[in-house]
């Protein structure tokens, strides 16, 4: 009896530990897999030669993902400059002016945001913003645009990212003791030049590091932008262009195309670049972020 | 002893929310002199210290009645502008708090908010303030280092000289010495009293022979309410009502 019950207790435990390990280890397993099945493309062509090239004609046998990644680049760089400052105004006001009430009410309302499927980001998109910019934004500058663009696809991330950037943001705000402020109010500072001086100054490191995690999901969202952004392997030169950013490439083709040679491999390698970044601007967003809890 | 008041509070009240803070105080604060308000903790010292500069005011659900005078200006009345309220008060918290900056803009930091940006008067000015704040010799070669980096000992005189630097006529100190050590503690309480020939003083202490040490003026309070003030040596020496008697003894705190 007493045997049975500790032989329970270390088979628990160990199962456990087991399923543990296997779900930290599944980022790298994914990785190394990713990094097999790209090795084909990269056995015939050098990788300097696959990101620079802009000509994407796989039954040539040809695979520039240029037009791609300037196409990622485009989105989420519309993306970012329209939810940075958005957001980051949203959050100070959240954290330094608004009444308390409100503050609880709003809060989980935007955390309601990042909740929402992607799809359904997608669909409101189309229905809503690539209209929009067809009939408005591209007649006022005097262009044509089919809506599907460059422009439509960072509309819709920047919403997506703005609960994210809001969240980590009023958490370093937070984190900012109460006392600093009424030491720069207590000297006739104005609200105002206290968040900017002290606030956003002790809060800098942080905000940098909810912007690069705000950063890192625009980068491989893949869903809304599939649907708003126009698909068009062309570098986009302007914000009312069409783009194909690269998680769109890879799930508009994978399963599709496969009969052609190399171009398994060559999403593959897509999918890993992809993995790559966005792992890499996470890690840095939560050195920083780990950083100002230790030193507060 | 006659004295001209600088500071006076007339029939104050303070509620956050449903409770109330302060009750009905009326008292005046003289000029140039210390005032030390003393009391058990949660009795309101703080609240009546920090409505002196509006520092309430950002309290969730705060409302006040009654007037505090100023200068003779009512600073509770709608129409003031309260950064010039504030302006004319250095306030020392409970621990100091430097700005997110060097030792040199902390100092800095009150004079450019208000207007100053020649370079060469906030140099003479940064280093007039810390050496009223006996603070210079010890800084003086690295001025540009974040302020975090000094002793907490050191961080106060630097929060002293920060206030002090945007001219102020009243100094409004929260317990200052609590967080520091024996040491550093009376070298601020030395500096509060060779300023106070040109500073109304009001400093808020849980400790008595520090107020002993300090004030010429006492306020005593009680769960709010304002059980006896008057000369220091008058209220310690022969405290007129039972409960000044029993905090002054230590039997209640």
């Amino acid at each position: 009896m007493q045997r049975k019950r500790f032989l329970k207790d270390i088979i628990a435990g160990r199962l456990m530990l087991v399923l543990t390990v296997f779900s930290g280890l599944i980022v790298f397993l994914m990785a190394l897999g990713l990094y097999f099945r790209s090795q084909p493309i990269l056995a015939v062509k050098p990788l300097s030669d696959l990101l620079f090239s802009s000509g994407w004609h796989p039954l040539r046998g040809e695979f520039g993902f240029l037009p791609f990644i300037t196409g990622t680049l485009w989105v989420t760089g519309v993306a970012v400059a329209i939810a940075i400052p958005f957001s980051l105004l949203t959050a100070i006001y959240l954290s330094e002016y608004a009444p308390r009430g409100l503050r609880e009410w709003l809060k989980p309302l935007i955390d309601l945001l990042a909740g929402i499927p992607s799809v359904v980001y997608g669909v409101w998109g189309v229905l809503v913003i690539v209209p929009l910019i067809k009939d408005y934004i591209a007649p006022f500058y005097g262009t044509f645009s089919t809506g599907y663009s460059v422009l439509a696809g960072g509309i819709v991330l920047a919403i997506m990212v703005f609960p994210i950037i809001i969240h980590v943001s009023l958490e370093i705000f937070n984190a900012v003791p109460y006392e600093m402020r009424e030491a720069s109010w207590a000297l006739g500072a104005t609200q105002w030049q206290t968040i900017k001086h002290v606030v956003l100054r002790k809060a800098l490191p942080g905000v940098i590091a909810a912007s690069v995690l705000g950063l890192s999901r625009a980068f491989g969202e893949t869903m809304a932008v599939l649907m708003v952004a126009g698909n068009v392997a062309k570098n986009p030169t302007s914000v009312l262009d069409p783009a194909y950013p690269l998680p769109a490439l890879i799930a508009n083709n994978y399963g599709e195309m496969l009969s052609i040679p190399l171009y398994d491999s060559a999403l593959l390698l897509a999918a890993l670049i992809l993995l790559l970044v966005v792992l890499f601007f996470n890690i840095i967003s939560r050195i920083i972020l780990v950083r100002i809890e230790g030193s507060v | 002893m006659e004295f001209k008041t600088h500071i006076s509070v007339r029939n104050l009240s303070v509620f956050y929310g449903t409770q109330q803070a302060l009750k009905n105080i009326t008292v005046d604060i003289p000029d140039k002199k210390i005032t030390v308000i003393i009391g058990p903790s949660g009795c309101g010292k703080t609240t009546l210290l920090k409505s002196f500069n509006r520092l309430i005011d950002s309290q969730d659900g705060m409302k006040v009645t009654g007037q505090v005078f100023v200068d003779g200006e009512n600073i509770f009345d709608p129409q003031v502008e309260v950064t010039h309220i504030r302006k004319k008060m250095g306030l020392l918290s409970q621990r100091p708090y430097p700005l997110p900056m060097s030792i040199y803009d902390n100092v800095a930091y009150g004079l450019r908010i208000h207007g100053t940006k020649a370079k060469k008067e906030l140099d003479r000015r940064v280093e007039h303030y810390l050496k009223e704040a006996s603070l210079w010799d010890e800084v003086n070669d690295r001025l540009h280092t974040p302020a975090s980096r000094l002793s907490v000992g050191q961080q106060q005189r630097l929060c002293l000289a920060r206030g002090l630097a945007v001219e102020p006529e009243i100094i409004l100190g929260d317990e200052p010495t609590s967080a520091l050590d024996p040491k550093s503690s009376r070298r601020i309480e030395q500096r509060f009293l060779e300023l106070k020939e040109e500073y109304t003083t009001v400093i808020v202490t849980h400790i008595l022979r520090q107020a002993k040490r300090l004030a010429d003026y006492v306020i005593f309070l009680y769960l709010g309410e304002l059980i006896e003030h008057g000369l220091a040596r008058e209220v310690f020496e022969n405290p007129q009502k039972e409960l000044t008697k029993e905090y002054i003894r230590g039997t209640i705190s």
